[in-house]
């Protein structure tokens, strides 16, 4: 028995030294992500999770990046950015990740970039608020429009039609007072009053209430909603019930065709910002971003016999970005990795083009958000 | 004026009838037990999430929802006998506990099994609008509001009259007194979690159509309907009543006329309130504790 | 009861861990759970003496928590206090607001006192939310870090000092607490509130001064952990934080401080050992906890005692 116990051993351990060496050029590449698969930003953060670990998959088959496989370590911070803290750093201590892509929410983001920017790690966010670059992060990136552009987006359009009084109806979550702020500071630019302020918790079940006062305000011209998930569906229904007519705008955390289907009837005539994705098909045939959102929507329908999200669509461009980067980069080194990201030009993603630099840790610009109208239970490109 | 007053009243008491029939599940296992069920919440979002999956399968709604009434009740009844039988007579906080973890695991369940989407039923009788004294009131609140009405009617007549309920009045008043006169308090404990998983599982689906419904819906309303159960007074079935109405109501006048921001703290600064100068709650009993 | 040897014994194996878990420590990640342990321990001995002694509820003590914090991180980030100030500053106030509410909320029973401290924290997490001006909203705030005398506090090693130098000195203090003379109102009242009163024991004073004490060190650890993790959020004051603390206190066992410090360990690991399970996390928490409070109902410290004392000769 000892003596078996002996040659096997020793067998082992020849094997042990010459494995570290076959795979010393074969470290995967390990790619954190921590997003909220969970909790009230499940919504945006399960499509992302699913197009990672799609796209990811696919990447390997296709041989990898740099001749190594890429590897993706998750976790679920469940909506709350304390956790958000804590999984970033097991993913940059524990796990060693080579790249962060995380930050479903701007509180989640926001709470691990201070062990971000310390670590010295390249985290590329998947939140929208303009705080998450603006001030520019050595470490930070992000891929969706800030709620900023979303707002002015949408203050473009009613310029267009001489809409000058709107009433804002916020959500009380991150997103939607991190947009209400940004709302507030671009209303002036376009000739906008904000003639009306309420919220609304993103649970809540019936906000008539809200409504009814912003009926009564006279001279209403227009209704703007920044909200995601079920809470702008259900903003949309009461609105119909109490027969409002101003137009009603709604964020680009509603992009999607969930919204619509919950909204039901109601979402006949609702106008939004929105990344191409949402009306791939409706895209000119010489539209640049056409054949790759066409491309996501096929790949992610036929793994999960379900639309796309364009939040999903945030994560792919970020998974993207990273790759590239990295291929420029020739290899993981943190520093390298971060340069190449800064230094991406003409990259065309989902969400649009993007052009990062030192001073634009995000690359787009407006004219990567559509107008989009719901018509007939379905979006129309408005021009 | 009016016509906003109005409106904001109608809205309270559809989200009041909710709060309401969540309440009268608060009371209905109180009473029996002396356990706060914190499951409770997910006991309507349960109804709600079963009756839209297996509409889904292709069943008629009306087939759906008596389903998915039937499905909670099971819940209820295995939350009872796995969670809190054994559980014996254990204090009041690691009760609390035991039905926390009960909450999650139904709660899990449903998000492993059904997803994480929102989803929503068709409204029973449509989606036109009532136009009232410059008011608007969707069909599907006369359907909560009467269905509500209904089922608590119908609880009154069960416990006032029926043996069944009288047993289970008698367990709550004095469960040593009850097991003495031969009511079987086992199976008390038993029905009242089947009757206000049911309960809860009605409430669900009657708001499914107006509010949606998701695997994480039944956190805030069961706080609610908890705050609902205490402001009537634990242990009263009127009182839940009142309390789920009146928290409703409440809740939609502080949207309307104070602030929107400030609605959701309005139930828990009036229950402070409450607590503070009522200790039983509006129609609790005053009892005495035996030391 | 815990007798007085067995208790120094324990303090000091208590001592000793504290001062080798380090040499074990592989890297930063693990420092920074032992951080959050230490910390949420701290909390629960604090809670402990309030529900398992004086035999009160408290679903809201993450408020207290988070009052904390932000106090701490609006102080010196937003004003300039030093954070030392800040953190005591922030205690006083919030001893003087559980001073406030203590009596009239302490005169409730069971679930009213369950549902008026639960709507306490609420409120305040409503309000750390809504004050977006002065809290960040929401989204949360950052929050510079800790320093006194001028001498900056960064890094694992010396946040896991501060850590467990107050761990080891709030056990100190609870277990001195119950068993000198003055905490035998403590045990009397944990063993029977109306024999306690009957033997002239102030119970009320003895509930307020309890509430107070353990509000005031959530507050203190809310302080060091905003300071610690850089940045605070308004869910470190909402109602599933809250529930956290009062398992940790129940399933380490109530009125036994080394039972909340095993609550706090469990509970604070679970968490990062489910993460393994992928979208079944909630379920199995939810098991786990139905589970060890079906079979352990006394929580793990006085359960496992029972045993042990059982079975010895």
């Amino acid at each position: 028995m000892k003596k078996r116990t002996l040659i096997t051993s020793a067998i082992a351990l020849v094997f042990a030294q010459a494995l570290p060496a076959a795979a010393q050029g074969k470290d995967p590449i390990r790619i954190g992500a921590v997003l909220s698969t969970t909790g009230p930003a499940a919504y945006l953060g399960d499509p992302q999770l699913k197009t990672l670990q799609t796209y990811l998959a696919q990447i390997n088959q296709d041989g990898g990046v740099l001749g190594r496989k890429l590897e993706l370590v998750h976790y679920d911070d469940a909506s709350e950015a304390a956790k958000a803290n804590g999984f970033a750093k097991r993913l940059i201590d524990d796990d060693k990740v080579d790249l962060l892509i995380a930050g479903t929410t701007t509180g989640a983001t926001m709470a691990m970039a201070p062990l971000v920017e310390k670590a010295g790690i390249p985290l590329i966010s998947l939140s929208g608020a303009v705080v998450v670059v603006e001030p520019v992060k050595k470490w930070i990136f992000k891929t969706p429009h800030t709620d900023r552009m979303a707002a002015e987006k949408v203050f473009e359009d009613m310029k267009k039609r001489g809409i000058t009084k709107v009433g804002l109806l916020s959500e009380t979550s991150g997103f939607g007072q991190s947009g209400a702020k940004e709302t507030r500071a671009v209303a002036q630019k376009y000739g906008i009053t904000l003639v009306a302020d309420e919220t609304y918790g993103p649970k809540d079940t019936d906000v008539t209430a809200q409504l009814t006062k912003i009926r009564a305000v006279p001279g209403i011209q227009a209704l703007f909603v920044f909200g995601l998930g079920q809470g702008p569906a259900v903003v949309t229904k009461n609105y119909a019930q109490l027969g409002l007519t101003v137009p009603l705008y709604q964020s680009h955390g509603v992009a999607s065709n969930e919204f619509v289907r919950l909204a039901g009837k109601a979402a006949e005539g609702v106008r939004l910002p929105s990344p191409a994705l949402l009306v791939a098909n409706a895209l000119a045939a010489n539209d640049p971003q056409k054949p790759l959102v066409t491309s996501y929507a096929a790949t992610y329908w036929k793994q999960y016999k379900d639309e796309p999200s364009t939040f999903g669509g945030y994560a792919l461009d970020a998974l993207m970005l990273g790759v590239s980067a990295i291929k420029r980069a020739g290899g993981t080194t943190k520093e390298a990795v971060r340069s190449a990201l800064e230094q991406t030009r003409g990259f065309m993603g989902t969400t649009g083009q993007f052009n990062l630099s030192a001073t634009d840790h995000m690359g787009l610009d407006l004219s990567a958000f559509r107008m989009l109208e719901v018509r007939d239970g379905g979006w129309t490109l408005l021009k | 004026m009016l016509s906003q007053l109005l409106q904001f009243l109608f809205s309270g008491l559809t989200v009041g009838a909710t709060y309401a029939l969540a309440a009268l599940g608060f009371a209905i296992i109180y009473n029996a037990s002396g356990v706060i069920n914190f499951a409770q919440g997910e006991f309507i979002m349960l109804g709600g999430m079963a009756a839209v999956a297996l509409a889904a399968l292709g069943l008629p709604l009306p087939v759906a929802i008596v389903l998915a009434v039937a499905v909670t009740g099971l819940a209820g009844l295995l939350i009872e006998k796995f969670a809190i039988e054994p559980a014996g007579r254990a204090d009041v906080v690691p009760l609390i506990i035991i039905t926390i973890g009960a909450s999650l695991v139904v709660r899990g369940l449903v998000q492993v099994t059904l997803g994480k989407g929102t989803h929503s039923l068709p409204a029973f009788s449509g989606e036109q609008p009532l136009a009232i004294a410059g008011a608007t009131l969707l069909p599907q609140s006369l359907w909560v509001v009467g269905v509500a009405a209904v089922v608590v009617a119908a609880l009154a007549w069960f416990f006032g009259r029926t043996a069944r309920g009288k047993a289970m009045l008698a367990t709550s008043h004095n469960r040593l007194a009850a097991e003495l006169v031969g009511i079987s308090t086992r199976s008390v404990l038993l029905l009242s979690f089947v009757l206000s998983g049911a309960l809860g599982a009605v409430g669900g689906i009657l708001v499914a159509p107006l509010t949606y419904t998701s695997y994480d819906m039944g956190i805030m309303l069961g706080l609610k309907g908890f705050v609902a159960a205490t402001l009537g007074g634990l242990g009263s079935g009127l009182g839940a009543v009142v309390g789920g109405l009146l928290l409703g109501v409440l809740e939609a006048m502080t949207a309307g006329y104070i602030s929107s921001a400030y609605k959701d703290a309005m139930p828990f600064v009036l229950i402070l309130l409450v607590l503070f100068f009522m200790p039983r709650g509006l129609f609790g009993a005053k009892t005495i504790d035996r030391v | 009861m815990n007798k007085l040897p067995s208790s120094t014994r324990a303090l000091m194996l208590l001592a000793l861990v504290l001062l080798c878990l380090p040499l074990v420590l592989p890297n930063s990640f693990y420092y920074d759970v032992a951080i959050r342990v230490a910390f949420n321990a701290v909390i629960a001995i604090g809670l402990n003496l309030l529900i398992g002694y004086t035999g009160q509820i408290s679903l809201g003590h993450a408020g207290f928590f988070g009052l904390g914090a932000y106090a701490s991180a609006i102080l010196s980030s937003r004003y300039g206090w030093p954070p030392a100030l800040a953190l005591v500053a922030a205690a006083a106030g919030v001893a003087t607001l559980a001073l406030l509410v203590a009596r009239p909320v302490l005169r409730l029973k069971g679930h009213y006192l369950a549902m008026a401290t639960l709507g306490l924290g609420i409120i305040i997490m409503i309000m750390l939310t809504n004050e977006s001006a002065l809290t960040g909203g929401p989204d949360g705030m950052a929050v510079p870090p800790f320093s006194v005398f001028g001498r900056e506090l960064s890094g694992e090693k010396h946040w896991y000092a501060v850590g467990a130098v107050a761990l080891w000195l709030m056990a100190w203090t609870a277990l001195n607490l119950i068993n000198a003379p003055g905490g035998r109102a403590l045990q009397a009242i944990h063993g029977s509130e109306i024999a306690a009163l009957a033997v002239g024991v102030d119970v009320a004073a003895m509930k307020v001064r309890v509430f107070v004490l353990s509000a005031a060190v959530a507050s203190v650890m809310g302080s060091l952990s905003a300071h610690y993790v850089g940045f605070v959020t308004p869910g470190v004051a909402g109602f599933l934080h809250s529930i956290e603390l009062v398992t940790m206190v129940v399933l380490g066992g109530m009125a036994s401080v080394f039972g909340s410090i095993i609550g706090t360990v469990v509970l604070t690991l679970l968490p990062q050992l489910l993460s393994a399970f992928e979208g079944w996390e909630t379920l199995a928490f939810g098991a786990v906890l139905m589970l060890c409070m079906i079979l352990l109902p006394k929580g793990v410290v006085p359960t496992l005692r029972a045993r042990l004392n059982r079975s010895a000769p």
